[in-house]
């Protein structure tokens, strides 16, 4: 067993990370701090998951959150998608492992993964409306949002939801006011089977390595760890027992990456388009410079003058 | 509106259209209709390209104070978006047929050089609009398609569910693209006429000098003399 975080002191504590420690804030420069904290992570071990949604549960309940009662339509997700009230789902999938003709039930918590590199982040106009701590935490800050979806365009895992009653988004925050004060994620803490524990990233990885290993000489020789280079490694990670086909978990993406098309937007488009503005204004005034005003002169007014019979008289 | 066609199809003059004799000649160029419809849209346009660039940049998004803050910008930008939409249909219905493209105006374009310069008498005499202003309401047309059209898939708060999102990441890099596209499509329509001098009275007070269009717009004024009735003493202008 994962030696779980210990409960709180009662004393107040200080927050331990915040403004700082940003190392990344949307649509603003920040200078990052000399000391990077050290990075935390959530590890999913989706082969001990019994889909029991305790995490779910206790994601509602800190968060305060009122997620609607929706219909039953013969699956198991409750609600149908993420939504802005409800920053984790289980999603479940039956699969037929063709090798063993065994059913596999599939649970994966779904939920914002705190990229290192986060598309949401990248996307977002709105100056710090989308932070990035040292630790690894990315949240967003609501009086700074403005609601346009742009974070939605750039997430690689179709995470954000924009509320229709403040419209701004929402998503997963890792706890980070739980973290600030040496707590661990409440749906950790709330989880029954150890299925999703909480440490630093290192840690993690360590322990991921363990639960592989023990996957493996049960038969599952492609289980493996779930941290994707293409975003630069998350800091929510699963331990998969068919680590080769992510996309067997409710199509978790085999390779994430932020679009090529939200690059192309938030890259090259941004500077070229400044400039060739930029050019634009400069070439007119370069052109009244040097060919000066366009003046109708007197000969123009006496032709018309003499095309409309008036000068002839 | 209603213009006259000759056999060919081609558009010559309006009928709102008149020379006045006199020193100087006035003519008149856009209907009281046309001018306010002219300067809705370009109102919208100008709000748009503020409201747009606020979020296209980070530089420029103090610009958001302008409309009252992010969130206000947001809401607003895409209902601009809709009056600039039927706002410019009208001045397409009332102008598109004075803007067909004309075998003069390619040789007029031609000499786009000389034109610059300032020797528009060595280009081919200019109808209603020359070719640079055809260019511009054709892309501004066209421009202004593309604009809503991924406007709207990016307009979430009510057409989100209509699109995935990889439509959308599509749809925003089209759409800035577009707008800076017309932005600069602006600056040049915006220019030519300060540069042209004499041309902004044409969309204030409606109507140009004589020698205005002499000078730039002659194959109109001669048309529009051509048909005029003429003056009391019962002359046939430039016969
Ligand atoms: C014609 C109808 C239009 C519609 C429906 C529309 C809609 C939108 C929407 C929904 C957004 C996302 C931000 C938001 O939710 O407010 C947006 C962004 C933007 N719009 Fe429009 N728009 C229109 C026309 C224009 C025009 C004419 C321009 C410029 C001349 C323009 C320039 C921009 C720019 C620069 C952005 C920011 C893009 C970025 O962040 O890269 N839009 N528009
Ligand atoms: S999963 Fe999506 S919302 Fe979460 S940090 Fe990554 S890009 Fe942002
Ligand atoms: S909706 Fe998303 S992208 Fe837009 S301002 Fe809010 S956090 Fe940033």
């Amino acid at each position: 067993m994962f030696p779980p975080v210990p409960n709180p002191t009662t004393q107040p504590e200080a927050p331990r990370f915040g403004e700082k420690d940003l190392i990344r804030r949307s649509a603003s420069t920040v200078t990052p701090p000399a000391e990077r904290q050290t990075e935390v992570a959530k590890l999913i071990d989706v082969s001990k998951c019994i889909g029991c949604k305790a995490c779910q549960s206790a994601c509602i309940e800190w968060n305060d959150t009122h997620p609607a009662i929706e219909t039953n339509t013969g699956i198991y997700e409750n609600p149908h998608d993420l939504t802005p009230d409800m920053f984790t789902l289980m999603r479940f999938t039956e699969w037929e492992n063709p090798e063993t003709n065994n059913l596999e039930w599939l649970i994966r918590k779904d939920g914002c993964m705190h990229c290192e590199d986060p598309g949401c982040l990248k996307a977002c106009p709105a100056p710090g409306a989308i932070v990035q701590y040292s630790n690894g935490i990315v949240d967003f800050v609501h009086e700074n949002c403005i609601g346009c979806g742009y974070c939605i365009k750039g997430c690689p895992f179709n995470i954000p939801r924009i509320s229709q009653v403040d419209h701004t988004a929402y998503k997963c925050t890792l706890c980070s006011d739980r973290v600030a004060v040496g707590q661990g994620p409440a749906c950790a803490k709330a989880c029954p089977t150890q299925a999703i524990v909480w440490g630093t990233k290192d840690e993690m990885k360590e322990w991921a390595a363990d639960r592989v290993e023990d996957l493996k000489s049960r038969g599952f020789e492609n289980a493996g760890l779930y941290d994707p280079p293409g975003v630069g490694g998350t800091h929510v990670m699963y331990v998969l027992h068919h680590a080769d086909q992510p996309q067997l978990y409710s199509n978790l993406p085999e390779n994430p990456r932020i679009s090529p098309v939200v690059e192309a937007w938030k890259g090259v488009t941004k500077y070229a388009g400044l400039a060739v503005l930029g050019i634009a204004a400069a070439t007119g005034f370069m052109h009244y410079l040097v060919a000066g005003p366009n003046r109708v002169s007197e000969e123009d007014e006496e032709a018309a003058e003499r095309l409309t019979g008036e000068g002839r008289s | 509106m209603s213009i006259d066609v000759k056999a060919n199809g081609n558009y010559e003059v309006g009928k709102d259209e008149r020379v006045h004799p006199g020193k100087p000649v006035v003519v008149d160029r856009y209907t009281a209709g046309a001018r306010i419809n002219h300067w809705i849209t370009a109102t919208s346009l100008v709000l748009l390209a503020l409201s747009g660039l606020a979020l296209f940049h980070p530089s420029l998004f103090f610009l958001t104070g302008l409309f009252g803050g992010g969130q206000l910008t947001r809401i607003i930008h895409p209902w601009i978006g809709v009056i600039l939409f039927f706002s410019f249909f009208g001045l397409f219905l009332r102008f598109w047929k004075a803007n067909l493209w004309r075998r003069d105006d390619s040789d007029w374009l031609a000499h786009g050089r000389d034109v610059l310069a300032g020797h528009e008498e060595r280009a081919p005499e200019v109808g209603k609009y020359n070719a640079g202003q055809k260019l511009v309401f054709w892309s501004m047309s066209a421009l202004i398609i593309v604009l809503i059209t991924s406007g709207v898939v990016i307009w979430d708060q009510y057409f989100s569910v209509f699109t995935t999102v990889e439509q959308k990441r599509w749809a925003v890099l089209v759409h800035s693209i577009a707008a800076i596209v017309a932005i600069c499509v602006w600056i040049i329509h915006v220019y030519s006429a300060f540069w042209v001098r004499g041309t902004i009275r044409a969309m204030t007070r409606g109507s140009v000098t004589g020698g205005w269009a002499w000078r730039h717009h002659r194959k109109w004024l001669r048309d529009l003399v051509a048909r005029t009735p003429h003056d009391k003493s019962g002359r046939t202008p430039a016969e």
